[in-house]
């Protein structure tokens, strides 16, 4: 769902961070509000239309809905079960055109960008809150997402190399062990590089 | 060269004793630190940069009281851990060696500047813009090195830092440690490693048993191992 920077020169590419965020936040309201399906696929194609602007390939634009198809593949038969399928098409459509629109911006825009937007947006607030602070936990989400994919598919490799596939519990506890023992790591090295007050 | 200097320095862990009154002055260009697996080496090499702090008595980088002066301290010592993965914190590369100068909030041209040169000193210009975790685990270890060493520490201290890499990754990454001009302070199991270095401490369960040039320290070591 966040898709790592991919460099281009595309018109999107060149548009500031800020610029990129505010319109982000802007359009998930929008999507949110529009009632009507064909509103809604209007909404995702135009999405689609921005990946062509930037330059990215279908394979990657649609990448970045895989890790959210399985949820809607349970939650969209349910919806249409209980509220129909026109409601369900909506719900489906919805989500997939916030993945769409947040994946494009995380595409088109590098982390350090956003880290010096957020904290320009931040600065007003800045005897409350640390501008700084909030850019590495955010730098430090995104950075999360591929290190507990590649902790999640170790224990995976382990617990079928020990012949355990069918325990829950033999993935749940090393993932959780592993992960809070990275944290710990991580938040050491943060204190090695200076990040430390 | 800086001078670092450990004074009468314990540390307890859990209610043991990791290091036991060790006293030592450090000035060399290039120190090793070798030891068994829980010797205490590692410990030894945290104290430098602050990560731990002396249970008893004090370790002082340029006359700088580690436990009192963490910040500045840190921007004379740098760290390279084992495991690079845990040190990256941006997607891309050329992010990652930008972040370490945040903290000096450094005017945007000199910033990039200097990530540029730093980039280019250790070959990771190609792969600037490539997520960092899709690199090998040599790339990887040369990103971090790349990473501490844009911010321009006096010291560099490394912790076993091709432990996790094959043979190939491990000589690279110690070619280019070998390159640098930075005073430098090695723990690692790799003996042929510091059979060039200056001084070589060996450390056995919290003690320095052998402070001597590298022939004598290996041989202590080597003997301790039989």
């Amino acid at each position: 769902m966040i898709g790592v920077y991919r460099p281009g020169r595309s018109p999107l590419h060149r548009v500031g961070a800020g610029w990129k965020l505010g319109g982000l936040a802007a359009s998930v309201i929008a999507v949110a509000l529009l009632p009507e399906w064909w509103m809604l696929l209007t909404a995702l194609c135009v999405a689609a239309a921005g990946f062509a602007i930037a330059g990215i390939g279908p394979r990657v634009a649609f990448a970045q809905l895989v890790p959210v198809l399985w949820i809607l593949a349970i939650a969209a038969p349910l919806n249409a079960l209980f509220s129909g399928w026109e409601s369900a098409l909506v719900m489906a459509l919805r989500v997939a055109t916030f993945v769409g629109l947040a994946a494009l911006v995380t595409l088109t825009t590098r982390v350090s960008a956003m880290l010096d937007a957020i904290r320009t947006a931040l600065r007003p607030f800045g005897d409350r809150i640390d501008p700084e602070r909030v850019g590495i936990v955010l730098a430090m989400t995104i950075r999360a997402v591929p290190l507990m994919a590649e902790i999640v598919t170790t224990v995976l490799d382990a617990r079928r190399a020990r012949g355990a596939e069918g325990s829950l519990r033999a993935v749940a506890v090393p993932v959780v062990v592993r992960s809070l023992q990275t944290a710990d790591a991580m938040g050491e090295a943060l204190v090695a590089r200076g990040f430390d007050d | 060269m800086s001078e670092i200097v450990f004074e009468h320095v314990t540390h307890r862990y859990d209610g043991d004793e990791v290091l036991t009154d060790v006293s030592l002055a450090l000035t060399e260009r290039r120190i090793g630190i070798v030891g068994a697996n829980g010797s205490g080496k590692s410990t030894l090499a945290r104290l430098i940069n602050g990560l731990v702090h002396p249970t008893a008595g004090r370790v002082l980088v340029d006359g700088l009281d580690v436990a009192r002066n963490g910040r500045e301290v840190r921007r004379r010592v740098g760290f390279v851990f084992t495991n690079p993965d845990n040190q990256i914190v941006m997607p891309t590369v050329r992010e990652d060696v930008a972040f370490s100068l945040r903290r000096f909030k450094l005017d945007a041209t000199d910033a990039a500047a200097r990530v540029h040169r730093t980039l280019e000193r250790f070959g990771l210009t190609e792969l600037a813009d490539r997520p960092a975790h899709r690199l090998s685990g040599g790339q990887k270890q040369l990103l971090a090195l790349a990473a501490v060493l844009v911010a321009e520490p006096a010291v560099l201290v490394a912790d076993e830092p091709t432990t996790l890499l094959d043979a190939r990754n491990a000589d690279l990454v110690e070619r280019h440690f070998a390159a640098l001009d930075e005073q430098v302070i090695l723990v690692t199991h790799r003996l042929e490693s510091v059979e060039s270095f200056d001084r070589v401490l060996v450390v056995e369960e919290g003690r320095i048993v052998a402070d001597a040039a590298p022939a004598d320290a290996l041989s202590a070591y080597r003997s301790l191992l039989r």
